[in-house]
């Protein structure tokens, strides 16, 4: 596996002015101390494979976006080298690098030409462009009449037609219908099946984990997680909950504990969930004394609204766990149900009869469910336990 | 595993590229690095030469945004000397005048003035007016003050194409060792726009004063050059004054306005001495002199566009930061 781009210690300081000059007036009259240096990315450094998928991600003012302009080249770095082969295009929020007077058809010319093409080669992908973006009868208006969905979609049209080895996506994707953002995620499907290479800036951390096959964390400038987009996502997660004080990722006396989770759907998939489809969680554990009578639970949270929007327990359902000793499977049967397309968590836990807390991994399991059907929320299904003897 | 909906079992055609549309052959597959952050003129200028393209569509986006909605469109650029030229005939046969062929004259310096004037004016708006483009695409930031200065040339060359017309139909005619200082007038001309341009539209983007500081700057420098008014008119005046110790007169030409201008005149107008008995029109220069004065413009020019170009690459990796 080669290198398509490689970061080398990047660094870029701002300076933030607490009173920024703007006129020289300002400028003579205010000492220079008023300034002081922000640095939005400290010795960054990591390899993206050829042909991989990279989500970036980073809760706001973590640096990730300044990262993306840096390898786009829209801004220069202070210190360090970002090295890459090949054709690179970048979509970075709205109508990027339209000018509103021209109309859609220069407009496409000007984004061409900064990525690189002649006049000629713009003209052999023109047709396609237009005909991706569904804006024939607009493309002798000018931009500056068009919605903020058209510009996206021109916008991202251009971006793809040019045969870009690499693709940056900050973003955008959340703009423009559902069917257009559903033809973006084919197009993206495509480019990696093409063996392209993606870096996607988001905050829909469900878009990263269906999408990306890495993921990088950043947090004040600096790379605080890399790896499988599950584990970064998860790392993330409970890196923005623990903003609140009352979030323990996990706790408890373990005298009885949690040794592992599975979730597996009825059709077979580990993690995610068809809508209208049944699932299964699989809850593992180990003592190595004798416990009586735990009870396990779990609740499923919707990533987006962070609101359980299942909840389960052996006990509430009628079910005792009896004796654990050494090792016991616990397995609740959720029957189909509407599911709401999108990310959730799962929440695992293992208590005393008397209420004290054995083990709990608070949102540490990772559930999607792809496109699906609207959500009567809550959820009205009941699930089912079995207990087995391992 | 949700990683599976990504990875390459995609249904998709593999290895397709984009709907029917042949691969584009250019795929530069040259590794590329991110810009350092010192500039280095010669692999710069490279990186400029291969965005040519994208300059040429800000030229012609420039042009197409100053007449779009009318219908004479650059026409108009036109019409300005054409109307000079007639106003000034008229007038100058109804009232009669000191300088003949005035509108000669007053042109062959004055399109200069416009162009340095224009160029600066644009050009110094030319980073924070393409602010969409700054913060959200990647291309040398360079272009932007070249598209301004590109603007300005493409007036220049037609408000210059009526200028030379007239000349050789109204009778004025050429006068030939003179006309040789045009190339290298148009030369030091251009050189010196193009550095102070791109000082001011780096210092611009900072401080947006600089735009009105320039238009007064602009303004007291017009009348500080002559323009309007005979050379040497001012060297007549200034020939006995010393400003510490240093000739005024010698003070007066270390102007790069009226280096420029006055070679502009000698090359297009030509005429210093009218007739025997008759005062000087243009200030009294050899023709060596007005050369080397000229090179020597040009190659301070040169030295000033290397210094301004290193300060607008320093700041231009921050301006998608600052707009």
């Amino acid at each position: 596996m080669t290198t398509a781009i490689r970061i080398e210690g990047i660094s870029k300081v701002f300076r933030l002015y607490r009173e920024r000059p703007t006129t020289l007036k300002q400028r003579l009259l205010s000492s220079h101390s008023r300034s002081e240096e922000f640095w939005a990315l400290r010795d960054v450094s990591f390899d993206i494979a050829d042909g991989s998928s990279l989500g970036l991600i980073g809760a706001n003012g973590s640096g990730k976006t300044t990262l993306l302009k840096c390898i786009a080249g829209i801004l220069r770095p202070n210190a360090g080298t970002i090295t890459y082969r090949g054709r690179l295009a970048a979509l970075l929020e709205l109508g990027a690098g339209f000018h509103p007077d021209l109309t859609g058809r220069e407009n496409v010319y000007l984004n061409a030409s900064f990525l690189g093409l002649s006049r000629r080669e713009t003209d052999r992908i023109y047709d396609d462009v237009v005909a991706f973006a569904e804006l024939e009868d607009f493309m002798d208006n000018q931009v500056k009449f068009y919605s903020s969905g058209m510009l996206v979609r021109l916008g991202f049209a251009v971006a793809v037609h040019v045969d870009p080895e690499i693709l940056l996506i900050d973003e955008v994707l959340a703009v423009g219908d559902e069917s257009f953002q559903r033809r973006c995620l084919d197009r993206i499907r495509r480019f990696q099946s093409e063996g392209r290479t993606i870096v996607l800036v988001t905050h829909a951390l469900d878009v990263v984990r269906e999408v990306c096959d890495e993921a990088v964390m950043l947090d004040h400038g600096r790379v605080a997680s890399i790896g499988g987009p599950d584990e970064v996502v998860r790392t993330l997660r409970h890196r923005l909950l623990s903003d609140d004080p009352s979030f323990i990722p996990e706790e408890g006396t373990r005298e009885v504990e949690i040794s592992g989770v599975a979730i597996e759907s009825d059709g077979g998939l580990q993690d995610t969930v068809r809508s209208g489809e049944g699932f299964t969680i699989t809850v593992d554990l180990r003592s190595d004394v004798a416990v009586h009578d735990p009870a396990v639970s779990f609740a499923v949270v919707s990533a987006s609204t962070n609101r359980p929007v299942l909840e389960g327990k052996t006990s509430l359902l009628g079910v005792s766990v009896g004796t654990v000793d050494r090792k016991k499977r616990v397995r609740f049967r959720i029957p189909p149900a509407p599911w709401e397309s999108g990310g959730y968590f799962v929440t695992v836990g293992l208590d005393s009869p008397d209420g004290r807390f054995y083990h709990v991994q608070t949102q540490h399991y990772p559930l999607t469910v792809p496109d699906a059907d609207h959500l009567l929320m809550p959820l009205e299904v009941q699930p089912t336990v079995e207990i087995e003897d391992l | 595993m949700t990683r599976s909906l990504s990875s390459a079992e995609d249904p998709l055609r593999p290895g397709s590229h984009s709907e029917g549309s042949p691969p584009i052959t250019s795929i530069p597959d040259i590794e590329r690095t991110s810009e350092p952050p010192r500039l280095h003129v010669a692999p710069r200028f490279r990186e400029l030469l291969a965005h040519r393209e994208v300059l040429v569509n800000l030229v012609r986006k420039e042009l197409k945004v100053k007449y779009t909605a009318s219908v004479l469109g650059a026409v108009w650029s036109l019409l300005n000397p054409v109307v000079f030229l007639a106003v000034f005939s008229f007038v100058v046969k109804v009232l009669g005048n000191l300088i003949p062929d005035f509108p000669v004259f007053l042109l062959s310096g004055l399109l200069a003035w416009n162009f340095l004037s224009s160029a600066l004016q644009a050009g110094s708006r030319s980073v924070i007016d393409n602010a969409n483009l700054v913060k959200k695409v990647a291309f040398p930031r360079e272009i932007l003050p070249l598209s301004a200065i590109g603007v300005a040339l493409f007036d220049f060359v037609l408000q210059s194409a009526v200028l030379l017309l007239f000349i050789g139909v109204s009778g004025h005619g050429f006068h030939l060792p003179e006309l040789w200082l045009y190339p290298l007038a148009i030369a030091v001309l251009i050189v010196f726009a193009t550095a102070i341009t791109f000082w001011v539209s780096a210092m611009n983007v900072r401080y947006r004063d600089v735009g009105h500081l320039l238009n007064l700057a602009l303004l007291v420098w017009f009348w500080f050059t002559p323009i309007v008014y005979q050379g040497w008119l001012v060297q007549q005046k200034l020939a006995t004054v010393t400003i510490l110790g240093v000739d005024a007169w010698t003070l007066y030409l270390l102007n790069p306005a009226t280096v420029i201008v006055l070679g502009f005149q000698r090359a297009l107008y030509a005429i210093v001495v009218l007739g025997p008995g008759k005062d000087p029109i243009l200030p009294l220069l050899s023709l060596q002199r007005q050369a080397g004065m000229l090179l020597a413009e040009l190659g301070v020019s040169i030295v000033l566009l290397l210094l301004a170009w290193r300060s607008f690459f320093d700041r231009s990796g921050d301006f998608a930061e600052e707009l």
